[in-house]
């Protein structure tokens, strides 16, 4: 058989290219760039090596950056992880208030990250915000413009009430494809709640748990927009994550070469983690069958 | 073990029950003794899972009670019924291994370490599962986890009942063979009360020692392979169980006979009274039709002749109604002048679809 040549078909791929090009590809490249050459101005460029790399690896800015990002990607996980399958196992199965509960979680996922920010921001504001109000009328010294726990729990709970749903979600579909019969099969079994959930809603709920997991940590490592409405990395630096940090000193203090190295760092992080994840999720589900 | 004992029980899956229609499960009364072996037999859709679950206490019926000898179970948890379910489909608990599966029932309730493994490597080698024991239930064909679902439910010694939802369903042909065997085997030894549900007759018909044959929501016979083949109580018995099924012709009686487009078809054992107004129909097998060119039966016009291979079936007409035949291998279908032998010992009345009883 002749194989068919026609050169239109590079057409139909060139758009793709392109947009690719321009949105992932050449400004990827340019950070490499930045990440490895030093500038005095006008346009003119020194080979710097890998100083910017060592620099940032070294800095304890960005360390500290570093363990506060693992540690509320930590804290949030362990919270919305069990309080999301909770809610899931909670939720009725069939009936009326299925499509009542199922826009109810979703609410939140549809708010934009920045109004987020601002609905809590303005809530917990001790002067006007009915959270912040309410506790400091209740005599609970409160304040997260000052306090660093007070900024944490700010963060955490608000991270929760947005991103739990997603959990919540992803599970219950996973719950949902449970058959009757297990059910049914753990009630002649007499097993009890506990074995119900270990031995049957568990392992069905592996996947999407995985997925769950996977889908959070990457998130909440990224995690700019509300932080930096509600505290701006504040108070100090306590609420400072990676990317509040990059972006402060890519467009705050015009770093660009370290700025450029400590994004490619921050990137194979994540790459790195989310590759374990995707290995260990892999690895899982060819020991399951 | 128990006798099961149901008292006008009723089931409909409607909140508001209005007219017969919306019953799922019509009203019945039955015992089913202890130790015997039942196949509820029917077409999807006639209640046969109804019931089950209802015996199984995984529905709560409308009407009615259920007795496991003597005691009221009707409003008892499944999990306090001490009772044992197969499923269509194989459950198991994939986490686990084929040993956890079968003990998981048994150390739900609590049972020794020691009795579990008696219990489980006895029924894992009459279920030939002794080799897999180790293995996990999950990477497993759909035949062997269907044989630990049987598995689980032949562990408990002293289950009140063992109900089987079309438990063969996934199985392989030649493996049902085996594992039915296997399981009659199993009610022998143990003498466990038995429910097998199932829309295949034969299943029913070697499994069984009663069939109770279902057909819209109602229990229309209950009896012995024979009875049902000899005396169906209902024309859908007569269709439903039999290959081919009944021939079920109008009628109406002249004296002791049944008139078919004229001619007379005696029967030997006489009925009873027919109810006034009531639409009449004769049943007649088609292993009790032959066909010859003498005698003194209707001429009858053969429309076509199928070969199943151990015997044929004639389809015959007498004026407008068809009668299936059967014609052993060695006999010959006339081709022409044909007439309808039928043996008047095995000729049923049915008065609006119900048998007309013997005189």
């Amino acid at each position: 058989m002749n194989k068919w040549s026609d050169n239109r078909a590079w057409w139909l791929v060139m758009p793709v290219v392109l947009i690719v090009a321009f949105s992932a590809v050449i400004p990827l490249m340019t950070v490499v760039n930045y990440a490895f050459q030093d500038t005095f101005g006008n346009n003119e460029f020194y080979w710097a090596g890998l100083e910017w790399f060592r620099d940032i690896l070294r800095s304890e800015r960005f360390h500290g950056a570093m363990g506060r990002q693992f540690l509320f990607s930590f804290i949030i996980l362990s919270i919305e992880i069990p309080l999301g399958i909770g809610i899931a196992l909670a939720m009725p199965r069939k009936g009326f208030w299925v499509p009542f509960c199922l826009i109810l979680m979703a609410l939140p996922l549809l708010i934009p990250w920045n109004v987020v920010g601002t609905i809590w921001q303005i809530f917990g504001r001790i002067d006007i915000g009915l959270l912040g109000a309410t506790l400091d009328s209740l005599g609970i010294d409160y304040n997260y413009t000052q306090n660093t726990i007070d900024a944490w729990v700010t963060l955490v709970v608000m991270d929760v009430w947005h991103w739990t749903s997603l959990v919540v979600l992803l599970c219950y579909a996973g719950l949902q494809s449970i058959p009757d019969a297990y059910y049914q099969a753990a009630r002649i079994d007499g097993a009890s709640k506990w074995a119900t959930f270990r031995y049957i809603q568990l392992p069905k709920m592996n996947r999407v748990l995985l997925i769950a997991v996977l889908l959070r940590f990457m998130d909440s490592f990224m995690i700019y927009t509300e932080p930096f409405v509600v505290t701006g990395g504040g108070p100090g630096n306590d609420t400072t994550f990676l990317s509040i940090d990059l972006v402060q000193m890519a467009i705050g203090q015009f770093d660009l070469g370290p700025a450029a190295a400590m994004s490619l760092i921050y990137f194979l992080i994540i790459l790195l983690f989310s590759w374990v994840f995707f290995t260990v999720m892999s690895y899982l589900d060819r020991a399951e069958n | 073990m128990a006798k099961i004992e149901l008292n006008g029980l009723a089931h409909s899956y409607m909140p508001q029950v209005q007219e017969a229609q919306d019953f799922a499960l019509k009203e019945l009364n039955h015992v089913w003794e202890d130790g015997g072996a039942y196949a509820l037999l029917g077409p999807s859709g006639c209640g046969k899972t109804t019931l089950l679950n209802i015996i199984s206490g995984l529905l709560i019926p409308t009407h009615g009670e259920i007795l496991f000898d003597g005691n009221a179970v009707t409003k008892k948890a499944t999990e306090d019924r001490n009772i044992a379910q197969v499923f269509q489909f194989p459950v198991v608990y994939d986490t686990m291994s084929v040993y956890d599966n079968l003990a998981f029932p048994l150390r739900n309730r609590g049972v020794g370490a020691s009795e579990v493994d008696g219990r489980v490597r006895e029924i894992a080698e009459l279920l030939e599962l002794g080799d897999s024991l180790k293995n996990k239930a999950s990477g497993l064909t759909a035949d062997a986890k269907q044989k630990i679902s049987l598995g689980r439910g032949l562990v408990r010694a002293d289950v009140s009942a063992i109900l089987f939802d079309e438990p063969l369903t996934v199985i392989d042909p030649h493996l049902k063979w085996q594992l039915r065997s296997q399981l009659k085997h199993l009610h022998k030894r143990f003498n466990y009360t038995m429910v097998y549900v199932t829309h295949d007759q034969t299943e029913a018909l070697t499994f069984a020692d009663k069939v109770v044959v279902m057909y819209d929501g109602a229990v229309v016979q209950m009896g012995t392979p024979e009875e049902l083949f000899e005396r169906p109580k209902h024309t859908f018995v007569g269709y439903f169980i039999g290959s081919p099924g009944m021939n079920v012709v109008p009628c109406h009686i002249d004296g002791d006979k049944a008139m078919v487009a004229g001619h007379a078809f005696s029967m030997e054992q006489g009925f009873s009274k027919v109810p006034e107004g009531a639409s009449l129909e004769v049943g007649i097998r088609p292993e009790f039709l032959s066909l010859s060119r003498d005698g003194d039966g209707p001429a009858v016009s053969i429309q076509k002749v199928e070969d199943l291979g151990r015997f044929r079936v004639a389809s015959v007409r007498l004026e407008d109604h068809e009668f299936k035949v059967m014609v052993g291998e060695d006999q010959e279908v006339p081709t022409d002048g044909a007439r309808l032998i039928v043996d008047p010992t095995h000729v049923n009345l049915y008065a609006n679809s119900h048998l007309v009883e013997e005189a």
